[in-house]
């Protein structure tokens, strides 16, 4: 009797489990790899789904992905069939030639796709995006009503809103933000000198301009900004910018879109939670170009994998990513680029992203050298250790060594 | 012990060792003579859900046959070695001849990685090295001075800190050194300054991860003491104590002279691991502040674009470091075992 009723339990469990059964596919191995946040933890376990049948699926979804993704894609045949990545780190992918274009997959099983989704070089497509991300203000609507403080639309606002709560005496530490020595700090310098117009690279090569008055003014406010911020703010990532916001010690930031639902969330203090409102991204120096950047995320498919695994794998992350997977849960978690999706409130900070023209993140191949370089020449002159022009002229200085040895320059 | 007989012993560790140390050496120092093939770009249209752009991509079919010939990549001898993100021969000439003082030459020095990185290396090394010994010291003659029932537990609690993984223990102490944890926090209180934070001025950084490492690296040098210590003659110890000498006396003629081997060994292995010191400045997310050289390795090979010859580099420099560190513990010892020449 025991034994039939565990036999029962087992039977309906395999039948649960398989209901997808390779999801269209007969036999295969997916293997995810990806970043690790609550968006993506959905279409992981979207296409864990596909399990079952002559299919096996299996995913590492972590923070260090960008460490991890292309020495898994190198070998023959790789460990990742599929890694998920954004506009930055697909280049890596790129570079080293590891991901296979998807033009037959995508006619074969690709018709719920939108054509804005397709990731093309060229004419040729080599990735799906399924999200949009960016960062953009985070406030807390109590404190700046309390205030009379309009939620600021330029850094310049924020700062006078900033110095108006410390004041008050309400915060001593208002402002937030992930400026952790690395590559937060590097991207909060990105977005700044994007917002003061300024261009990275010479047109059409890999020499590197930074060292001019636009990012003396980009690091001038991220100084000005960090005044205002808990001392420690050069070890502060997301996480921790995330943490101090929901300990209610921060009222003004700049934040992912992404990042936002769990502030919300009912583990946070209701004063915080319910307070917690979101706008479009800041202009800096009286430009009209906001002060952060677009980014997509999707995914890729290997190149070193057999054409079975690789429809097997495309299978299952079109599945993961159908349009019957939004529903209340799941469509805030990010702005879904799904068909059928429909803009929930948390996403109104990366709608006004797009709509105010923000530039999306470069895809260049040496883009990462220069954003790896910044996220350690930069600290120096966050400390007050040395100039800004001091700062940008080390910045270049390390690109350019670097860009040289990998044969850039 | 005859030759065959010799060989046949040796010849299993022998491999072991061609295999996990001569290979990956010979490895990383061609790996750091050579850079990778130039890049050939392409101007390519790029389109994704914000639009289209003509943007660099790379062409791979152009260096496909460069690769397959010199799969090592392009010879470059020392040229990476040299370089800004090195040893930056060009920019020290320069600021040297540029200086105004040698101050002011130093902290332009502190604009190089390496440098940077060096300098925090050599302090930590200089700093931690003798007090972990000295520490060390102490801990084992007190323990070894307690009732023979307490000894076991109080070796076990004296281990601690090295049987938990470094990044973990400095992540444990990372929150309570934070300006919220109870460590920070108190500390405020104490100063009654609320807004000391250890984590946001170099010098607490450092302060910081000379404290974590003394207190990782102490138990080690405690365990080797401890021994030590059950071996010291009876005899000489009654011989002092009835000629009237005190408990200080005692280990400063006595007991510390029988340790000095110990303490060769001791300091060997622990400026060895001290230059190599890494995982406190993760777990502390402390590189704003403090950068060594194994951290300059793992940030070169952690990041999109990984910079392998540049890493090889540093791998070699440190290999070097240590050597250069070691150089008078290593005659010290030759001379001992070769006591004729």
């Amino acid at each position: 009797m025991f034994l039939r009723k565990i036999a029962t339990v087992v039977a309906l469990t395999t039948l649960a489990s398989s209901a997808w059964a390779g999801c269209g596919a007969s036999d295969g191995r997916v293997s995810i790899v990806g970043n690790e946040f609550p968006a993506i933890q959905t279409v992981g376990a979207g296409a864990m789904e596909c399990a079952g049948g002559g299919v096996t699926v299996e995913k590492n979804l972590t923070a260090d992905h960008q460490k991890i993704n292309v020495p898994g894609m190198q070998g023959n045949p790789a460990e990742f069939t599929t890694a998920i990545v954004a506009n930055s780190s697909i280049v890596a992918l790129m570079n080293n030639d590891v991901i296979r274009p998807l033009d037959d997959l995508v006619a074969k099983h690709g018709q719920g796709l939108k054509k804005s989704q397709l990731i093309t070089v060229d004419g040729k497509i080599m990735g799906i995006a399924f999200m949009a991300n960016a960062q953009h203000l985070v406030f807390r609507a109590d404190v700046l009503d309390q205030l009379g403080i309009a939620p600021p639309t330029t850094y310049e606002e924020m700062l006078v809103a900033a110095a108006n709560i410390r004041a008050s005496g309400m915060m001593e530490h208002p402002v937030g933000g992930a400026y952790a020595a690395g590559w937060n700090l590097a991207e909060e310098f990105v977005n700044m000198y994007i917002g003061q117009g300024g261009e990275f690279f010479k047109p059409g090569s890999a020499e590197i301009a930074v060292n001019n008055q636009h990012g003396e003014d980009a690091l001038h406010m991220m100084r000005a900004l960090s005044d205002y911020m808990n001392p420690d703010f050069l070890t502060h990532d997301s996480n921790a910018t995330s943490a101090e916001w929901k300990a209610g010690n921060v009222a003004l930031m700049n934040m992912w879109g992404s990042r936002v639902g769990p502030l919300k969330s009912d583990e946070v203090d209701p004063t915080v939670a319910n307070n917690t409102d979101i706008a479009g991204p800041m202009t800096v120096g009286g430009g009209s170009t906001p002060a952060s950047t677009l980014w997509w995320d999707g995914f890729t498919v290997s190149k070193n994998i057999s054409d079975a695994d690789a429809e097997a794998t495309f299978m299952a992350m079109m599945h993961a990513i159908r349009p019957e997977m939004l529903n209340d849960e799941t469509s805030p978690l990010a702005v879904w680029l799904i068909d059928g999706y429909q803009p929930t409130d948390a996403a109104k900070g990366v709608f006004a992203a797009a709509a105010m023209g923000t530039t999306p993140y470069p895809m260049l191949p040496y883009a990462g050298l220069m954003h790896s370089a910044a996220g350690k020449e930069l600290v120096d002159f966050m400390q007050g250790k040395e100039t800004a022009s001091q700062a940008l002229a080390d910045l270049e200085a390390a690109y350019t060594t670097a860009a040289k040895e990998k044969g850039y320059l | 012990m005859k030759h065959k007989t010799f060989f046949w012993f040796f010849l299993p560790t022998a491999l072991a060792m061609i295999l996990f140390i001569a290979l990956p050496l010979t490895s990383v120092v061609s790996q750091s003579f050579h850079a990778p093939h130039d890049e050939v770009l392409l101007v390519s249209e790029i389109c994704d859900p914000f639009g289209c752009e003509t943007e660099s991509t790379i062409d791979h079919q152009a260096t496909e046959q460069l690769k397959k010939d010199q799969p090592l990549g392009k010879w470059v001898g020392f040229e990476i070695y040299t370089d800004r993100n090195h040893l930056a021969f060009k920019e020290v000439a320069e600021f040297w001849e540029n200086r105004t003082s040698f101050t002011g030459f130093i902290s332009s020095l502190n604009n190089l990685q390496f440098y940077r990185a060096m300098g925090f290396t050599l302090t930590y090394v200089i700093v931690v090295t003798p007090l972990v010994i000295l520490f060390g010291l102490i801990i084992a003659l007190a323990v070894n001075s307690l009732h023979r029932h307490l000894k076991g537990l109080m070796v076990f609690f004296s281990l601690l800190p090295m049987i938990v993984t470094p990044l973990v223990g400095s992540l444990i102490l990372f929150w309570m050194i934070d300006a919220r944890g109870i460590v920070g926090s108190g500390l405020q209180e104490i100063f009654s300054d609320p807004n000391l934070s250890l984590k946001a001025s170099t010098g607490l950084t450092w302060v910081t991860l000379i404290v974590y490492g003394v207190w990782h690296s102490a138990p080690f040098a405690f365990i080797v003491f401890y021994a030590g210590l059950q071996t010291v003659p009876k005899e000489t110890l009654e011989s002092a104590m009835i000629d009237g000498a005190t408990r200080f006396q005692q280990v400063i003629h006595v007991v510390v002279p029988h340790l000095s081997p110990l303490v060769a060994f001791v300091a060997l292995i622990q400026l060895m691991d001290n230059f190599r010191v890494f995982e406190p400045i993760v777990g502390f997310s402390a590189s704003a502040h403090a950068t060594s050289l194994s951290w300059i390795i793992w940030n070169d090979i952690g990041q999109e674009i990984r910079l392998f010859s540049s890493a090889a580099t540093t791998s070699v420099l440190t290999i070097i470091g240590v050597v250069i560190l070691l150089m008078p513990v290593l005659i010290r010892t030759w001379r001992e075992f070769n006591p004729d020449k």
